[in-house]
């Protein structure tokens, strides 16, 4: 249970003086004079840092969109899903086919390849009206299967295994070739799809989509339809991974099906679990947090290479072996995850050196 | 304002309502009693459209609802507290009730994504609505805090204030006082008077206190084995040969039991 925050543990000067500023997204304005640094932070990133990091830091800002999207409808709306793959799929033959067969410029291949892939979502949620649980994570991956095989498959539309090639967008005459420019392109769309989502569940829509989650019963009888909101649920979420999807096609420049496989359906889950069911911010440091650890894995391997030579040849498998002692370790001791981890370690500082 | 017309409700071949009718008229509080497992939470749940009938109608201010899902039923103003909580425990009391006005709002996805402007209108304007339901069920104090964490009693509460939250012009409360001391009782009590003659609600009250039933309530019926074995104003029902011996019957039971 959540622990009860003593009333007199209040900071100074917090206090809200109408409706309109204790609904604000961060109330509390220290907070929000820390979220403004982060994000000036973020800004400043790339100016200050060597490109390989900047590169870096894009896939998993592009992967935190796509994580939001997931966590909208899994960790949000209480609804899994295993077809994260095959949605970044869609998100990401979408945006070719409407670049490249109808020459539509992608500022707006971009938003259509989200809604069209809100629409496959949307299609593919229609059985969380009956099934739950297990059973809904099976009907999700049977359709994360059903759309893989159409990518491998339907050679006229996708190009089969060999994939479709795309390019950079570009904006008034420059293109975004640059690790830096498209780092600033994913920059904006994650603080825009973040706002959205934090506005999303402070009002109406998400509350109904929480309520859900928590207790369809109630829910219902307080006038929410349950396969509207579901529905809702699938098509907002799938929106965001189909720009997700959009974005790290056109960033990576292939599209090709192994991308978008059940390994990468997973991969998400294992963002928002280790991240934080239900949190914004958690999406974020999921995302980071799965799209670094190989990364991370192998400049380690690549260190103590001298000590134990073979260990590089067994990374692959110690790389699946670590990864799913992680899921598993926070799946038992941590279920709030990383966000949670952080807000404990935040109060532990501000009590130090009297927690106890 | 409500007719409950030859309802029948089975699970299997338990029959939770066999041929139950009554009438519940515009503006009062009306009782529903019997001993446990006598259908009266089951009446509730065809009423607020949980459970679907077996055979009979359900008229709501002349319309038939029987074949209405539940969430159409709360947008034509039929509210719920149910009688084991059920309340959205990681949201805190304001969420719940703010969620209460779900019908009563509008914003839809765009909006409430981009908020500023109509959401954030709509937001503040129900907030209004939802803070004088607070002040009005004295838990101000704990407006913030997530609803599992607060005492049983509060929690009954802020859960007829999230029924409330509604606008309901019918409101069912399933043993709103259950598990409450006697001070929480009448608190409770005076509530319900209030939201009947202040909002001029009209209310449909489980309760098995029979000084409180008989206190509050201009009509009772009385359940016992899913049939209607007695109906009438208070006084009629503590007259009534048949309830007076289903409730003996029960004291009896419990004698053999003790
Ligand atoms: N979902 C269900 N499935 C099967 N049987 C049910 C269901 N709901 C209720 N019943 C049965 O219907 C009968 C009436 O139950 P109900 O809960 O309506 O009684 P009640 O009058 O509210 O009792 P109490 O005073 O204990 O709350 C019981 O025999 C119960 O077992
Ligand atoms: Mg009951």
């Amino acid at each position: 249970m959540t622990a009860v925050q003593s009333p007199f543990a209040i900071g100074c000067g917090d206090f809200r003086v109408n409706y309109t500023q204790d609904m604000a997204i961060y109330k509390n304005v220290r907070v929000r004079r820390r979220v403004i640094f982060l994000v000036i932070l973020f800004f400043l990133f790339p100016i200050l840092a060597p490109e390989y990091y900047v590169s870096l830091a894009t896939m998993a800002g592009i992967a935190s969109i796509g994580a939001i999207g997931l966590n909208i409808l899994t960790g949000f709306t209480g609804q899994i899903s295993l077809g994260v793959g095959a949605f970044l799929g869609v998100g990401g033959y979408a945006s070719a086919l409407l670049t490249t067969r109808l020459g539509i410029p992608f500022w707006f291949a971009l938003p259509l390849s989200g809604i069209f892939t809100a629409g496959i979502g949307a299609l593919f949620g229609i059985p969380s009206l009956r099934l739950k649980g297990l059973y809904l994570a099976m009907a999700t991956l049977a359709a994360q299967v059903i759309i893989y095989f159409l990518f491998n498959h339907w050679d006229a539309l996708t190009g089969g295994t060999g994939g479709l090639v795309v390019q950079r967008p570009s904006l008034a005459g420059f293109s975004l070739d640059s690790e830096m420019s498209y780092y600033y392109l994913m920059l904006v769309i994650l603080i825009l799809t973040a706002l959205f989502t934090l506005n999303l569940f402070r009002s109406r829509v998400g509350r109904a989509l929480v309520a859900v989650r928590d207790r369809d019963l109630a829910a219902e009888v307080m006038g929410i339809d349950l396969f509207k909101y579901k529905i809702i649920a699938f098509a907002v979420s799938s929106f965001f991974i189909g720009v997700s999807g959009s974005l790290m096609g056109h960033y990576t420049l292939v599209i090709t099906p192994e991308n978008y496989g059940t390994q990468i359906s997973i991969e998400y889950l294992a963002m928002i679990l280790i991240g934080g069911l239900g949190s914004v911010m958690g999406s974020i440091y999921g995302a980071a947090f799965i799209t670094l650890l190989p990364v991370v894995l192998r400049e380690l391997m690549t260190a103590v290479r001298e000590v134990f030579p073979n260990l590089e040849s067994i990374f692959i498998g110690i790389k699946e072996i670590i990864f799913g002692g992680i899921i598993i370790i926070f799946l038992i001791y941590e279920s709030e995850g990383l966000a949670k981890m952080w807000r404990n370690l935040k109060d532990y500082i501000k009590l130090w050196p009297f927690s106890y | 304002m409500l007719q409950v017309i030859r309802n029948s409700l089975y699970f299997g071949g338990v029959a939770a309502l066999s041929d139950v009718s009554f009438s519940v008229e515009r503006g009062e509080i009306f009782a529903l009693i019997g001993p446990n497992g006598a259908g009266k939470t089951s009446m509730l749940n065809c009423i607020s459209g949980l459970y679907h009938l077996s055979a009979g109608r359900i008229v709501f201010d002349g319309k038939d609802i029987t074949r209405l899902p539940a969430y159409k039923r709360a947008e034509l103003g039929i509210a719920r507290a149910f009688q084991n909580i059920e309340l959205f425990k990681h949201m805190t009391v304001l969420e719940n009730l703010m969620l209460g006005r779900h019908v009563r709002m509008k914003s839809g996805v765009l909006a409430g994504g981009i908020y500023w402007g109509k959401a954030q209108k709509e937001e503040v304007e129900h907030r209004y609505a939802v803070e004088e339901i607070i002040d009005f069920l004295e838990i101000e104090h704990v407006r913030n805090m997530p609803v599992g964490t607060l005492a049983y009693g509060l929690q009954k509460r802020v859960e007829v204030g999230r029924a409330l939250a509604l606008e309901p012009k019918l409101l069912l409360l399933d043993e709103p006082m259950a598990g409450m001391n006697s001070e929480e009782k009448e608190d409770m009590a005076r509530f319900i008077l209030d939201i009947h003659e202040e909002r001029e609600t009209t209310i449909v009250l489980i309760e098995h206190d029979m000084g409180v039933v008989m206190e509050l309530s201009q009509h009772v019926a009385v359940l016992d084995f899913g049939m209607l074995i007695g109906f009438g104003t208070p006084e009629e029902i503590q007259a009534n040969p048949k309830v007076i011996q289903a409730y003996l019957g029960e004291e009896s039971l419990l004698e053999v039991q003790g």
